[in-house]
């Protein structure tokens, strides 16, 4: 509790403690106004300058004055009516003043909280100097330094790694447990937390142009992007409080003089000025209010937490509304790199043909030796290969071991002579011939990723409608990877400029408040991502552009946390609408009772209080995503 | 223009009338006061001095909200 709650918490026992021990003291008159002036004066001397200063400002809807004049109203009541009855008063200041430490304290927590979750700003970078490790701020780190992390430490910046092996914490990053291990010349990204070995880094960025730096920058601007939900909250508090003090205004003076002039009955104005004094109490907009913003900050807070940035508030609740999902090809749903996908018509054994083929390769830098090699996963020794001949465009010959091996497309296999068995696979095939015998075919293509087939189940699930690939690939290949994936719709061999196009389309053909999604890779995306209604950048660790085009980041490459996001943000946007419908309507009800004469004032402020903190508790309830 | 200020203030509706009397100040173009990170993204109208009309924001907040700070 900071000082100023600690005092404002003394004042509200002080106040408590002197109504119990009045409550028990017979006296009578003004005696009696004097002993309880004293609880009230305790509790509410700052709300009555407060509204003094109000009137001196013209700021007659100011919270403060509309209590002071609540309060001092029922007080004037109880000493016209001589029922000596200032209890209500005094205690509906003290409520007032609770809900208002309460909240205060429950926004400085969570405030606290939720930066805290997202606090991966390092404090320091050690350097060494002289043999000795020296601690300095990461600013004044410049480009190609070499600095140290121990285990235990944040790494400050990003680099690639000179010495040491260790397996880095990404948690922080990626929400993802799981954690990644490197070794020398690995990139590293600033944020991680180094777990077991000691790591010499040499800085390829400079502190502000960092991974962690981006990443601070966007998530603390991020709630300053205020969304519909909110911007309706501040219009509607704008319009309620005016309007509340009118009806008050009209309670006080309408039915008595109705019922004095037209009627010829009594007037009865004291009932009716404390039915306007007990509007006066609800007339605080402040649970909505501070409902609201509390919910998305606590939402977006939550989903970075999860390794979902969102750039907005309006991003998250526009993301609630996502029914349409498109997503890129390669890098997205599948690796983006080529790896030995199958092994057909070979008499001997796969890892006997694949350590041929990556021999003959070996001397070859055309990526496709490159997944060959690492197929192989062992050490080539080149020593074991001679005669090698390359064929442009066919492949190539040599000799492993004295026996001559021919590795490459069907001309290769044509202009040997050697009869060979054509693939059905998608991908780039590779026909092997072994002392000129025809020994099989390797195919080489891209790999879906693990968990996309569930990714989009679990977007249907989440309640999208459509999903839709949109690939520069060819027909075939994109064909069978969106049967593989369960995916609705395909458009293959498009252009940059045709995912545009394809994107705007179907843009034009959804229903209004149904919204597009689009998911990429972020590197040649960026136009799409901003067109579609929301742009998902994935795997955006390290990718600038990414960072810059998309409205959501997805800091781990999983396809899963799309329909994740969609689940945080959908989760969060229920908790909006709840405390939305919540407030007004237990407001609306309160204010029927009080005019009515059902509510007295302690009903009405135990309602405004009461909302209040449940719509904070409830707002809070966003902060936790993890199950979900 | 576009710069961002730490304030202090207790109320989140405060927070509110604090963004609307920010924008109506002269020489502010947009105005947005973020309650939960307390702070207070000002962009500027072109060729207007970022702290005279800052003085300006400041004063006009504290008619508002008396107990508010914009710290310059």
């Amino acid at each position: 509790m900071t000082k100023k709650q600690k005092k404002m918490l003394l004042r509200i026992l002080v106040a408590a403690a002197l109504l119990v021990v009045l409550h028990f003291v017979a006296a009578d008159g003004w005696l009696r106004f004097a002993l309880y002036m004293v609880p009230y004066l305790v509790i509410g001397y700052d709300i009555l300058i407060k509204a003094g200063k109000g009137i001196k400002n013209r700021q007659i809807f100011d919270e403060s004055f509309l209590m002071a004049i609540a309060t001092v109203g029922a007080i004037a009541l109880a000493l016209y009516e001589k029922s000596g009855d200032y209890t209500e008063a005094i205690a509906v200041m003290l409520f007032y003043q609770i809900g208002e430490l309460f909240q205060s304290y429950a926004v400085g927590k969570s405030r606290r909280n939720i930066s805290e979750l997202m606090d991966i700003r390092p404090d320091y970078a050690n350097v060494e100097r002289d043999g000795k490790l020296e601690k300095i701020d990461p600013d004044e780190v410049a480009v190609g330094t070499v600095i140290v992390a121990q285990p235990g430490e944040k790494v400050p910046i990003d680099g690639v790694v000179v010495e040491g092996e260790s397996s880095l914490n990404t948690a922080a990053l990626t929400g993802e447990s799981l954690p990644r291990d490197v070794k020398p010349d690995d990139e590293i990204i600033s944020g991680c937390i180094n777990m077991t070995g000691v790591l010499k880094i040499r800085t390829t960025k400079e502190f502000g142009e960092s991974t962690v730096s981006k990443i601070l920058d966007l998530v603390e601007n991020a709630s300053s992007k205020k969304s519909k939900s909110e911007n309706f909250i501040s219009k509607f508090a704008r319009v309620y409080t005016p309007a509340v003090c009118a009806a008050a205004l009209a309670l006080a003076f309408l039915p008595p003089l109705v019922s004095m002039l037209a009627l010829g009955l009594d007037a009865q104005w004291d009932q009716w000025i404390y039915r306007a004094l007990t509007f006066l109490v609800i007339s605080c907009p402040c649970a909505l209010v501070i409902s609201i913003p509390l919910s998305f900050f606590a939402g977006i807070g939550g989903a970075s937490r999860a390794g979902v940035l969102v750039k907005g508030s309006n991003y998250l609740e526009t993301l609630s509304q996502t029914k349409i999902v498109m997503f890129d090809k390669t890098g997205t749903l599948t690796q983006g790199v080529f790896a030995v996908n199958g092994i057909h018509h070979n008499e001997m054994e796969n890892a006997k043909l694949i350590e041929y083929a990556a021999l003959v390769e070996s001397s070859s830098s055309h990526p496709i030796s490159k997944s060959l090699r690492q197929a192989y996963g062992k050490e080539i020794d080149r020593s074991r290969v001679t005669d090698v001949q390359e064929i442009s465009g066919n492949g190539i010959i040599a000799k492993v071991d004295g026996i001559e091996v021919a590795a490459g497309n069907n001309k290769l296999m044509e202009r040997l002579g050697i009869r060979y068995i054509n693939c059905h696979s998608v991908g780039t095939i590779i026909h092997m011939a072994i002392d000129g015998k025809y020994a099989g075919h390797i195919v080489i293509s891209d790999t879906i990723k693990p968990h996309a087939q569930e990714a989009i189940a679990a977007l249907k699930a989440a309640g999208v409608d459509k999903t839709v690939m949109l690939t520069g690939d060819i027909r075939k290949a994109a064909d069978q990877a969106a049967a593989a994936l369960g995916i609705d719709e395909v458009f293959s061999e498009l252009l940059p400029a045709g995912k545009v196009e394809k994107v705007e389309e179907a843009m034009q053909h959804k229903p209004k408040k149904a919204k597009l999604a689009f998911v990429g890779d972020g590197i040649n995306d960026a136009p799409v991502l901003r067109r579609a209604d929301i742009g998902i950048a994935m795997g955006a660790m390290g990718s600038d552009a990414a960072i810059e085009a998309a409205d959501v980041v997805l800091m781990d490459d999983d396809p899963l946390s799309v329909s994740k996001a969609i689940r945080i943000s959908r989760k969060c946007l229920r908790i909006v609408y709840e405390n939305i419908i919540f407030a007004i309507g237990i407001k609306f009800i309160c204010l029927l009772l009080g005019a009515l004469g059902m509510a007295n004032m302690w009903l009405a402020i135990f309602a405004d209080v009461g909302v209040m903190i449940l719509a904070v508790l409830n707002a809070i309830r966003a902060l936790f995503v993890k199950k979900l | 223009m576009k710069k961002s200020y730490k304030i202090e203030v207790d109320c989140a509706n405060c927070a509110n009338k604090m963004e609307e009397a920010a924008r109506r100040t002269k020489g502010v173009k947009d105005a947005v006061v973020n309650f939960m990170t307390l702070k207070m993204n000002v962009e500027f109208e072109e060729g207007q001095d970022a702290k005279t009309v800052m003085q300006q924001v400041r004063q006009n907040c504290k008619k508002i909200e008396d107990d508010c700070e914009i710290y310059i």
